[in-house]
């Protein structure tokens, strides 16, 4: 049975920051996810998320990404695409999702298929609540999660 | 938590008592040793010139140093080979902002791909004892099993999904791995490290005030006040003076903002945090940031201070005030490095001293860890199944107006929350971390806080590339990776301010 991980990342107190986090909030309210299916709220952590990726074989993240589009716009990045956008530094907290990636490799347990799911945030600011743009774009987000990992809803 | 239960007058069941203890020691063993190998061991070692290394030196080394298993030349090789692989590639990640090649660098080739080694085993073996957090009934990584009053995990000898035989072996299983690696890897690269950088006792020493609120009750009713009854205790040193542990009187902790871009009435006096103000008042400069103008606000930090004086927290502080407490296993773990290093006690008021004051604490809690489980697993054999204190839960049993000061030392030093509860209400709520006793701007006297005071006659070999600065300030662990990832386009602003300082 391959093995899952939906891993929501950012901050809720910096507003648009936590769109990942309110994307997998949603996915597990409104979708029945499938068993092999594991959703993990990353918040801010950085390294201690590593124990989470042994045996993955899917990795999807949700995160918010500077993309350089109107905000709510949302990418999908996978495979070469991934060390590509980390190496720009695109992720507009300290996470350190670049480094978790890295040592992932580092230990042999980088999971064969990766997948971003970004969206560009209008805010950072201190705040919590996202702002009116993202908020407007945060179902086809969790949507495309869904399809992601086949979950049906609920 | 411990603020409210303080205010509600609230005590814990022996089984919540042991098992935060549990797993704030694992926090620890686990906090410190990433540290180490994560997050300033690269301040020390050269990644780059490891490639450099003869792995049959390099196992010869490891085996003189300690009998860890993974130590033949072919491991060594493998390390290497897929070192080079990175080096090659381009792909340095996390490594690729250091000062390789930087003169301060002083390792041979052969003890930097032996710490190599260790920083990847370290990362494998973390993700493993880290999970006697999820063990213990807590939503990992965010610890959700905490409840005023006491744990919400039941404990039930019959029951699955409560702790049982079953998790007490596998937390013993977890702890003895987590102190092997403690004993045989962390502790044995210290000591071979530290030789090559002697000259690190002589700086960064910082202010030589020290403080700990003390945590790890022993006992259920124990006071905070008597050495005997916490694992790591409570206390006071000031000006170096190993001969006279202070007691520590919560009163006299206060907290300046002249330097701070907060606002207080009289900005000339400081505060209690019990009836602390946190009014956000941004003076400096508008971005890009160019200079920081230190003579007047300059920090989102306040400026805490105990009895008017300026104090140290943390793994340092800890292992002094213990060891000047006469702490049985703190003595004996710093004598050992003192005498391995064949040096006197004044060493430890150091950069150099912090690095060896974690790998202490990191010694004496990954022993405890299997004497408090054992204690765990004979309580709940004697009948003992109470994991919460429910009497104060509704709160109409609550007085109408409470104070509270809740204590604990974190992984970087003091930690203290005050509480003011007035109508089932949160009224004031403050709090002081670690890092702002550590970071503290200047207060109203003009009296530095401990990494301003460290860094004074730090020697900086290249102003481009203060690899010295970084030393010392990733010796106290700050919590601020966030801002510094934030700052990274500025780094070489900032640091230009202190180096000319």
């Amino acid at each position: 049975m391959t093995k899952t991980l939906v891993l929501g990342i950012g901050n809720l107190l910096l507003t648009d920051d936590g769109v990942g986090i309110r994307a997998i909030q949603l996915l597990e309210e409104r979708y029945m996810l499938p068993e092999e299916v594991q959703v993990v709220d990353g918040g801010t952590c950085g390294l201690d998320l590593l124990q989470f990726l042994e045996g993955v074989d899917h990795l999807v993240i949700i995160d918010a990404a500077r993309l350089g589009k109107t905000p709510g716009s949302i990418a999908r990045l996978e495979g070469d695409q991934v060390p590509a956008y980390l190496a720009l530094k695109t992720s507009p907290h300290e996470i350190g999702l670049p480094e978790l990636l890295f040592t992932a490799r580092l230990t042999d347990i980088y999971p064969p298929k990766v997948v971003v799911l970004g969206m560009q945030p209008e805010s950072i600011e201190t705040s919590l609540g996202l702002t009116p743009a993202v908020a407007a774009h945060l179902n086809e987000l969790v949507e495309m999660a869904a399809v992601e990992v086949g979950a049906v809803k609920c | 938590m411990r603020a409210v239960e303080d205010a509600l007058g609230i005590k814990i069941p022996t089984n919540a008592r042991l098992i935060r203890n549990i797993i704030e020691a694992i926090q620890y063993v686990q906090d410190h040793v990433i540290h180490f190998y994560h997050l300033h061991a690269l301040d020390w070692v050269d990644i780059v010139s490891a490639l450099e290394a003869d792995p049959q030196a390099t196992s010869e080394l490891a085996q003189s140093i300690s009998d860890w298993s993974k130590s033949s030349a072919d491991y060594f090789k493998g390390v290497q080979d897929k070192l080079k692989l990175y080096v090659s590639s381009g792909q340095l990640g996390p490594f690729g902002n250091a000062y390789w090649g930087h003169p301060a660098y002083k390792l041979p080739p052969e003890a930097n791909l032996m710490a190599v080694a260790h920083y990847l085993e370290a990362l494998d073996w973390q993700r493993e004892v880290i999970k006697a957090h999820a063990i213990l009934g807590a939503k990992n990584p965010h610890l959700q099993t905490y409840l005023v009053g006491g744990m919400s995990i039941p404990v039930d000898p019959n029951s699955q999904a409560a702790i049982n035989a079953d998790k007490i072996a596998h937390l013993q299983a977890l702890f003895a791995k987590a102190k092997e690696f403690v004993e045989k890897v962390y502790l044995p690269d210290v000591l071979a490290v530290a030789p090559f950088y002697l000259d690190w006792t002589t700086v960064g020493e910082g202010l030589g005030n020290f403080m700990s609120y003390g945590d790890f009750p022993l006992i259920d009713d124990f006071d905070p006040n008597k050495a005997s009854d916490l694992f790591i205790p409570r206390g006071v040193i000031l000006d170096r003076d190993l001969s006279t542990v202070h007691p520590l009187d919560p009163a006299s902790i206060t907290e300046y903002v002249t330097h701070s871009w907060f606002k207080y009435e009289d900005e000339s006096k400081a505060m209690h945090p019990a009836e602390g103000q946190t009014n956000p008042n941004y003076t400096g400069p508008k971005p890009p940031y160019e200079f920081l103008e230190v003579e007047g606000k300059y920090s989102w930090l306040k400026a805490p201070r105990y009895d008017d004086k300026s104090m140290e927290v943390g793994p340092l502080a800890r292992m002094l005030i213990a060891y000047a407490s006469g702490h049985e296993r703190v003595k004996f773990w710093v004598d050992a490095v003192l005498n391995k290093l064949n040096a006197p006690a004044t060493v430890l008021f150091s950069t150099l001293g912090r690095v060896a004051a974690r790998c202490v604490e990191t010694m004496v809690l990954a022993e405890q860890l299997a004497g408090w489980t054992n204690e765990l697993a004979a309580n709940i054999a004697a009948g003992d199944l109470r994991i919460h204190e429910n009497d104060h839960w509704a709160p109409s049993t609550w007085p109408a107006e409470a104070m509270g000061w809740g204590w604990t030392e974190a992984p970087r030093g003091a930690l203290g929350h005050w509480i003011h509860i007035k109508d089932g209400k949160i009224a004031n709520y403050q709090a002081i971390v670690p890092s702002t006793w550590n970071g503290s701007p200047r207060d109203a006297n003009g009296v530095p806080g401990a990494y301003e005071a460290a860094l004074v006659g730090t020697p900086v070999a290249d102003p481009n590339q203060p690899v010295e600065i970084l030393r010392t300030i990733h010796s106290f662990d700050p919590c601020m990776a966030c801002a510094v990832h934030v700052l990274d386009p500025e780094g070489k602003e900032i640091t230009k301010v202190i180096v000319a300082d």
